[in-house]
């Protein structure tokens, strides 16, 4: 391919070749403060190509494709570059991954201890994230959840934090702008802007820890906390996880496993002070 | 330029991966990968040294298709729950057959439909089984469905409601409108049984059925996984008394006797399988575009040569049927979308 980079999240490699420099450029960009990949062989290739012969320079639009591609998948306008990127890299996890049960998920850890928060888009399980992780939690990601079958550790992804909307302004609010990429308006998700995580959450981002809380978080409700029992908890995983059927076997003692170790909660909140207090005084009480 | 001549090689050669660099390991994996041939490769590997990244990928990949096998099997012994009442032998094909049988083919081979074969005088009462037994259509079309059952070698697709896995039900190995017609009679008659119940071709017939799959039905997308199928099944089988033999004598049966020739010359030629001198008669010039077409793909898994996968695609219209049939078709096909 004309342009290409390589760049590492947690324990994963990609290879993001492009037909244009400026997706490129861009992800560099955004990528500066991680490590050079360990090794160079890539886990993923990805490839941001001309969506239809002559598309490269008449009206541009990529398409996304790479070892793992969906037909169906819409090309994107070529100022969506670093979107387009970041889109083609979750679908080869999600579609891909087999090492790792994978888990639609935020997680952030403390004590040495995982909590993980996943919901519906829109839950707030992403600004929940980027909110711990500037009080104190290791940022460990916002998008997926890595659980090993071995251990039953959550394994890091922390890729940038894409944040949407009203979270981008809350975010800005609390955070040097040093650690915010550009502002991408008018995406099919509305505006997106990336909160880099800490340099902490970088340098430890090989380091497992075992998971201690799982959450749900629902934003607009009122106050509220219900236990959800082990078996609601399994089905609402396995609905968040991308790879729990092609796992087989080892998937679903994976997911047994996590769900009898692990208390679960639903928590309702109206505004994120109330997150946090929730979450704070969830995290007290546990053994 | 790198092709996918780095992938064949390297799996008919196991040491020749010994010489990568990490550049040329990412390219091998990421071909391997767009042919659906990774857990192959990771078969042909097993025991050499290889870099830490890439076993842990071939590992993967490995494992991947062994549940894969698991999947396939389950659904094999679904299918024959469901058509038990029916008291017809139940013949699996590609994959599963391999993964059934135990065979040399089915070590890493993903398998995705279920593919079977019954009798063409049976097949309303195999459809209303599978019915009965909680498989739909994927795609309920008047057109497609009224095109499947005039013009096809198979059913139109089913899927099965709780567990999401495709069937094929076939009654022949090519379409109807096809020029070549094989014996599906003899293809049933000669059928293998297993100890679980379950029948696959006989050896040459499934060898023929490969070949019939690779050059007469489609555009030779997946061609490379096919031929490799191909390798395997020549090597395990060609050592049993009379094989080669066998093989012309259902070729010429089945009519496919050019395309038995060729697949032979092509695997021989990317796969170094050894293959009988006769049947394998000698290098005719259409080989060459076959071998490029088969090798068109770079390292990024990327497809190349696209004038001559156009051709190939042109191509397997023109086999699937004569050409008035072939313009209705397209233009139906074009008003609808």
């Amino acid at each position: 391919m004309r342009h290409s980079t390589t760049v590492t999240i947690g324990s994963r490699t990609f290879r993001i070749g492009s037909d244009w420099r400026s997706p490129v450029e861009a992800v560099d960009a955004l990528y500066r403060d991680y490590p050079a990949p360990a090794s160079a062989i890539p886990d993923y290739t990805v490839r941001l190509e001309a969506a239809k012969f002559g598309r490269r320079l008449f009206r541009p639009s990529i398409a996304i494709r790479g070892d793992y591609t969906l037909p169906e998948a819409v090309p994107q306008a070529l100022a969506h570059g670093l979107i387009s990127a970041e889109m083609a890299m979750n679908l080869q996890m999600a579609l891909g991954e087999r090492r790792f049960l994978l888990l639609h998920a935020s997680s952030v850890e403390k004590d040495g201890k995982v909590l993980i928060m996943t919901g519906e888009s829109g839950s707030g399980k992403s600004t929940l994230s980027a909110l711990l992780a500037s009080r104190g939690w290791r940022f460990m990601g916002d998008e997926f959840a890595l659980i090993d079958p071995i251990s039953g550790d959550v394994y890091p992804f922390p890729r940038p934090i894409s944040l949407k909307n009203e979270a981008i302004g809350v975010m800005r609010a609390l955070l040097p702008a040093t650690r915010f990429g550009p502002l991408q308006a008018g995406t099919a998700k509305g505006d997106i802007c990336h909160l880099i995580p800490d340099n902490a959450a970088i340098a430890a981002m090989d380091t497992p820890a075992p998971p201690a809380l799982i959450l749900f978080p629902g934003y607009g409700l009122p106050r509220d906390i219900r236990p959800v029992g082990t078996s609601e908890t399994f089905v609402r995983l396995t609905q968040a996880s991308t790879n729990y059927t092609a796992l087989g076997e080892a998937g679903f003692d994976a997911l047994t496993r996590l769900v009898t170790s692990v208390p679960a909660c639903a928590i309702d909140y109206p505004d994120t002070d109330t997150a946090l207090a929730l979450v704070n005084e969830l995290w007290a009480a546990l053994p | 330029m790198m092709d996918a001549r780095l992938l064949t090689k390297t799996l008919s050669e196991p040491g020749y991966a010994m010489r990568l660099d990490a550049g040329g390991w990412t390219g091998l994996l990421t071909i391997a990968h767009a042919e659906r041939l990774t857990a192959s490769l990771a078969w042909r590997l097993e025991g050499l040294k290889v870099p830490p990244k890439a076993a842990a990928i071939l590992a993967e990949a490995r494992a991947n298709a062994e549940v894969g096998r698991t999947h396939a099997l389950w659904e094999a012994e679904m299918a024959q729950r469901a058509l038990l009442p029916l008291a017809i032998p139940l013949i699996l094909l590609k994959g599963s057959a391999f993964a059934a049988a135990g065979l040399d083919a089915a070590r890493g081979r993903l398998i995705g439909d279920l593919d079977i074969l019954v009798p063409r005088d049976r097949l309303d009462e195999v459809e209303a089984a599978l019915l009965g037994a909680g498989w739909e259509w994927v795609n309920p079309d008047p057109y497609d469905d009224t095109y499947y059952r005039q013009y096809m070698h198979e059913l139109p697709p089913l899927i099965h409601a709780m567990r999401d896995r495709m069937i094929d039900v076939h009654h022949t190995i090519l379409p109807l409108t096809a020029r070549v017609k094989p014996d599906a009679a003899a293809l049933i008659a000669d059928a293998v049984p297993l100890e679980n119940g379950l029948f696959t071709l006989s050896p040459p017939d499934m060898l023929i059925h490969a070949v019939a799959h690779l050059f007469a039905d489609g555009d030779m997308n997946g061609g490379l996984r096919n031929l490799w199928d191909i390798d395997r099944l020549i090597r395990e089988h060609s050592a049993e008394p009379d094989y080669w033999a066998q093989l012309v004598e259902r070729a010429r049966l089945h009519g496919l006797v050019p395309h038995v020739s060729r697949a032979l010359r092509l695997s021989q030629h990317l796969f170094e399988t050894p293959v009988d001198a006769f049947l394998a008669y000698k290098a005719r010039k259409g080989d060459i575009f076959y071998m490029g077409r088969l090798l068109a793909r770079n390292g990024w898994g990327q497809e190349t040569r696209k004038i001559l996968r156009l051709a190939f695609y042109i191509r397997s219209h023109w086999l699937r049927m004569p050409p008035l049939m072939l313009a209705r078709h397209l233009w139906v096909k074009w008003r609808r979308s």
